[in-house]
């Protein structure tokens, strides 16, 4: 009985391939967004996971010098031999390429994550030309320096080899950039400070600085893939409600032959369960893709904007294949919880409806309006409560449900007010015929509010941070030409050589301090007209600079003033000297908090530390100029010496791919969004007939019926955008002004993009446009036999 | 496998698997010992780099003012990459130094590794200093010696109060029938006190000690896959050195020293000593002999040799069991044990 029941069940897909694509391709478009945007989380992870293995980031203390110079190869030494269990570590960059040295004996790991096999040939790693092991990919691109072994556990941008090896390749002999603290030490170890007080203990912060900084990127793309799942759910509960209702008669007979509703139910759900495993399975493909085609985007502006290096290539891993089918599945769950409810509770003998789907929508209306009613004003209250990350996403939960909710109402009212306005028959019936629309399409229509309302909100975030970032950038990087020192010497001899060359050298010197019982890094600044020019504040007193001259405020990030609380005018003390603050500054994307005072100040606080990077006032145009003296003259190297501009230009390069990235995201929702419309609109167009037929019988061609049809299309994604622009504006300001403030401690400031709002409307129309096209030329080619026969069957 | 324990596998007295890491073969512009050895001391005090493998090995029987008895290792390996030896991080010689305490009911251990070139392990003839790290033994005849551990340390004192000995032939060691030999002489007869600082307190300690120096580029034959060895100090204050190197075949290759209580040695070639294992022991997962009969009948000696703890595993890079004994018949006394290879 069970498989006859199963045919019969079956035999309604036949009968309507076309529900059943939509609604396997809907659940495969929203799992394929959903585990692509989760794959390029993953690989991003997995690749700090790796750099954390490989430099012990995270897990092991650290000790390097106050000054931020390198640690002699003495300093080490006589670390050791008091019976420090330290670790020499030297970093930095060949051909671009980050390049680690160790020491594996004495490295708490080892190697890290390098697999010790037969690859490591000991006489070449510690002797000979030296062996460097990283990712393929990551080798390729370093010049035939040491023998290259490829190894996939490192980081991807990273390779590692010996220490000896690393000083060698960047032409540093005898420099440690830091020692990483063994975590178990001998008894009796004499104090730090005896042995060399100039090194200062960072303590392990129990996961890596990268993964905290690129959390605010990681969890838009989230945000981004959840929208997008909800959207593609919207298609599936469309569909599996309407399959459902047109089964309706189907499930009478096989229950008045005598089948145990629950075994019909429990056979729909296996029934439904299998589908959801073939789309989920498709859409883990697809994102796949998906993935495989943005990472490397994503991969470019991680590691322009944090320095966090992910891999470019994906690799497959087992848990998001497996989070992509179980999200699939549990999205067809939610999409067909209320399909069996009503199935559970229909009569025995309830006829089947043609227009069962748009008359118990109609009667479920006012529900609707209710609830979307409530979630909306529960949006409201958190929007001015709302504090902290839980209520954040709270409120853009309610916010977003509500209005998908809301809309079909909104609708309905705007086109019955066009209705009592339009004169004439033909407009009076087309207004009412699109009312009476409305619910067969609302799913649809909601799909677009969301997909665009994310579009909206996302594109106004990341623009808004790139304005902020980039303002931010003219305002820290006002001098033309950045210089480090290798030593207080050189500083010395630098600042004496440029000074009769530069309108101003400013001294860049910081400590690390506690302020407020916050770890911060204190900034001595020089009284110089840059600073008063450039710098831009939250909130300030009246001419802060003069005041923090005076030696008596201090200016603090925001990061800082949110976090203890500190507020303008508050008292601050940094080792027992007392300082007012003055300002508050923007300061983004940096972890901790940070101050500055005037450099008398700094100086008499902490005479020890000597400034060893400068920032150089000059005309642009001498820039170059001064460089190659200084190369030539001080022996400089050109590595130490920075070009603003270039800075800039890099820092812009990066949003640039940050906008591939939002931009692909984008097409890709509102497709799936013009995909509902467009599946919305040819179910519908079956059951349409038997109400286009009077009309056509009273001489309206079929052509302009299918003009008509497009109208109402374009008419109804209008008026949906003209709701989702408002609601994606919201979204953004409950991004930008609740939801980063709780995550990451500053808050960006919101800026209006109207250009790209109207391209994405333009996309929008564009996309209903294509997607009402088929139904509409369809309609204008059906035979007039079909229309004349609903004259015969019908009535 | 950690990078670390690949690395001294390169140290053949720990080397559990022949023909590892190319010591099976020649030694490849090594310097191989020979008859005859010409001591300088200090001068062969201080490292051999041309020889691939080298050890300063110290080994002592304590006992605190209650009589119990303690066992004390200090050892500082050298191996070599190549016959040479560089300043910077590309010198080729390698350090490995191994410490512990042994109580009749606790080990402890630890391990450090250095490569020479940078100055974190080295050894200097003159004046003699051999250290890895802040462990250190300094001075010969009059010598301090110190280690650190997470969980221990030590700090002694040592003074000799006999003369080098020379074992084998004049220094020149056999290993085998088929000639592998190295160059080995001892310090036995240190008188040593001090402080053992165990992880609850600190114990004052003295007793006597021994010091092996060892240098060779290949001491093992490829039939041999492991070895016992032995120091005794007796009561009378005579000493004796015996070793015996086990064959795949069920054989064994021995050695012995008997050093008379004014330091006079008498070797004896393979065959002399007779090593007997009574009780095993399941240590760490093997099973190990830790009471020994040794018989010498040339001197006389039928002793039984009794592992003060039987647990005195060292939970190395490479592991192997090194401990005090206590000694019982012909003779009474004290004596260290080590035996590698035991799978």
């Amino acid at each position: 009985m069970t498989r006859a029941v199963f045919q019969a069940l079956l035999s309604h897909w036949c009968r309507n391939p076309l529900q059943l694509f939509t609604l396997l391709a809907g659940l495969a478009l929203a799992t394929a967004l959903w585990s692509g945007v989760q794959a390029i989380n993953a690989e991003a992870q997995a690749s700090y996971d790796a750099a954390a293995a490989t430099l012990g980031e995270g897990t092991f203390d650290q000790l390097s010098r106050r000054d931020g110079q390198p640690i002699s190869l003495a300093t080490y030494i006589n670390l050791r031999r008091a019976g420090w269990l330290v670790s020499p570590v030297i970093e930095g960059r060949l051909e671009g390429v980050r390049l680690v040295g160790f020491d594996p004996l004495t490295a708490p790991n080892g190697l890290g994550p390098v697999k010790v096999t037969d690859s490591l040939d000991i006489n070449a790693f510690f002797t000979g030309r030296g062996q460097i092991f990283g990712r393929s990919a990551t080798l390729a691109g370093l010049p035939d320096v040491a023998d290259k072994v490829p190894a996939t556990d490192v980081a991807p941008g990273t390779v590692i080899t010996d220490i000896g090896v690393a000083q060698r390749l960047l032409d540093r002999s005898g420099q440690i950039d830091r020692l990483i603290v063994t975590s178990q030490q001998p008894k009796g170890q004499r104090p730090l400070a005896e042995i060399a007080p100039e090194l200062t203990r960072r303590v392990a912060q129990g996961g890596s600085d990268v993964g905290r900084l690129t959390d605010s990127f990681h969890l838009n793309l989230t945000a981004f893939g959840l929208l997008s799942f909800a959207v593609g759910i919207f298609i599936v509960h469309g569909a599996i409600g309407l399959a459902f209702e047109q089964r309706r008669p189907v499930v009478r007979t096989l229950r008045a032959l005598g089948v145990p509703l629950q075994r019909l139910m429990l056979l729909m759900a296996i029934e439904l369960a299998g589908m959801a495993l073939i789309a989920g399975a498709l859409g883990v493909m697809l994102g796949y893709i998906i993935a495989s085609q943005l990472l490397p985007d994503v991969a470019a502006t991680l590691r322009g904007l944090y320095g966090a290096e992910v891999a470019g290539t994906l690799q497959l891993r087992p848990v998001w294949w497996l989070s992509g089918l179980a999200i699939a599945l549990g999205g067809t769950a939610m999409a067909a919880t209320t399909a069996f409810l009503r199935l559970a509770r229909m009569p025995l003998l309830a006829g089947a409806s043609k227009r069962a789907l748009s008359m118990a929508a109609g009667a479920a209306a006012r529900a609707q309006g209710i609830l979307a009613a409530i979630l909306l004003s529960f949006a409201a209250v958190l929007a001015i409560v709302a504090d902290g990350l839980v209520a954040g996403f709270a409120l853009l939960a309610a916010l977003l449900i509500g209005a998908a909710l809301g809309l079909p109402l909104l609708l309905d009212r705007a086109l019955s007010v066009c209705e009592r306005m339009a004169r004439g028959v033909r407009a009076q019936w087309f207004w009412a015929d699109t009312r009476q629309q409305l619910p067969g399409l609302s799913l649809a229509l909601a799909a677009l509010l969301l997909a665009m309302a994310a579009n909206v909100g996302v594109t106004t975030m990341v623009s808004s941070f790139r304005l902020t970032f980039t303002g931010f950038l003219d305002q820290r990087l006002s001098s033309e030409l950045y210089v480090t020192a290798e030593s207080p010497e050189q500083a010395a001899a630098i600042v004496d050589f440029v000074t009769p060359q530069v309108r101003s050298v400013l001294p860049i010197q910081s400590v690390a301090a506690q302020v407020a019982g916050l770890k911060t890094e204190v900034f001595g600044a020089r009284d110089d007209a840059t600073y008063r020019d450039n710098w831009k504040f939250l909130t300030a007193v009246s001419a802060p600079w003069d005041k923090v001259a005076a030696g008596t405020a201090i200016l603090i990030n925001e990061q800082l003033a949110r976090r203890s609380g500190l507020e303008l005018g508050d008292s601050v003390t940094l080792d027992s000297r007392n300082f007012t603050i003055a300002g508050v500054y923007g300061d983004y994307g940096n972890p901790i908090g940070q101050a500055i005072i005037t450099e008398s100040a700094f100086k008499s606080l902490y005479p020890n530390i000597a400034a060893l990077r400068f920032g150089l006032r000059l005309p642009a145009e001498a820039v170059p100029a001064l460089v190659q003296s200084l190369e030539d003259d001080l022996n400089l190297p050109p590595a130490n010496t920075i070009n603003q501009a270039g800075i800039k230009a890099f820092s812009l390069a990066i949003f640039d791919r940050t906008f591939t990235v939002t931009t692909a995201l984008n097409v890709l929702t509102l497709s799936v969004a013009g995909f509902a419309i467009l599946m919305s609109l040819l179910t519908l167009a079956a059951l349409r007939v038997p109400q286009l037929a009077p009309a056509w019988a009273m001489g309206m061609t079929r052509r302009s019926l299918g003009g008509l049809e497009m109208v109402r299309t374009v008419l109804l994604a209008s008026l949906t955008a003209l709701v989702a622009l408002p609601l994606g504006l919201l979204l953004a300001w409950a991004l930008l002004a609740i939801v980063n403030v709780a995550a990451f401690g500053w808050r960006l400031p919101m800026f209006l993009f109207p250009l790209d709002y109207l391209r994405l409307v333009g996309f929008a129309l564009a996309a209903a446009v294509l997607a009402a096209l088929w139904p509409a030329w369809r309609l204008a080619r059906t035979p007039p036999g079909d229309l004349l026969k609903v004259f015969s069957n019908e009535r | 496998m950690n990078v670390k324990a690949l690395l001294f596998c390169l140290v053949p007295v720990l080397a559990q698997a022949q023909g590892f890491a190319g010591l099976g073969g020649e030694a490849s512009g090594f310097s191989v010992p020979t008859p005859d050895p010409d001591f300088i001391f200090p001068k062969d005090h201080g490292a051999h780099p041309d020889y691939r493998i080298e050890w300063w090995y110290l080994t002592a029987n304590l006992t605190d003012a209650t009589g119990t008895p303690y066992g004390l290792q200090w050892t500082l390996f050298r191996s070599a990459l190549a016959p040479t030896t560089r300043v910077g991080w590309d010198d080729p010689q390698l350090w490995m130094g191994h410490a512990a305490v042994t109580t009749p009911d606790m080990h402890f251990v630890t391990e450090r590794l250095a490569r020479g070139g940078i100055g974190q392990a080295g050894v200097t003839a003159d004046p003699f200093a051999a250290w890895i790290d802040d462990w250190q033994l300094s001075g010969f005849d009059d010598a301090t010696l110190t280690a650190s551990g997470p969980d221990f340390g030590y700090d002694m004192a040592l003074h000799a109060t006999g003369p080098i000995v020379r074992q084998g032939i004049d220094g020149y060691s056999m290993k085998s029938a088929s000639g592998q030999a190295s160059y080995y002489y001892s310090q036995p007869f240190y008188e040593i006190a001090g402080t053992l600082h165990l992880p609850d307190r600190d114990v004052v300690v003295s007793g006597t000690a021994w010091l092996d120096r060892e240098w060779s580029s290949q001491p093992l034959a490829d039939n041999q896959n492991g070895w016992d060895w032995f120091s005794l100090s007796f009561d009378s204050g005579a000493r004796m050195m015996g070793f015996q190197l086990r064959q795949s075949d069920g054989g064994a290759y021995t050695s012995a020293t008997w050093i008379a209580p004014d330091g006079t040695p008498t070797p004896y070639p393979d065959g002399a000593l007779i090593a007997t294992p009574l009780d095993n022991t399941t240590v760490a997962g093997r099973v190990l002999p830790t009471r020994w009969r040794l018989e010498l009948p040339a001197q006389d000696v039928d002793v039984i040799a009794t592992a003060v703890n039987t647990q005195a595993w060292m939970a190395t890079s490479v592991p192997y069991w090194e401990g005090p004994v206590t000694i019982s018949g012909s003779g009474t006394g004290v004596g260290y044990l080590e035996m590698t290879g035991y799978e």
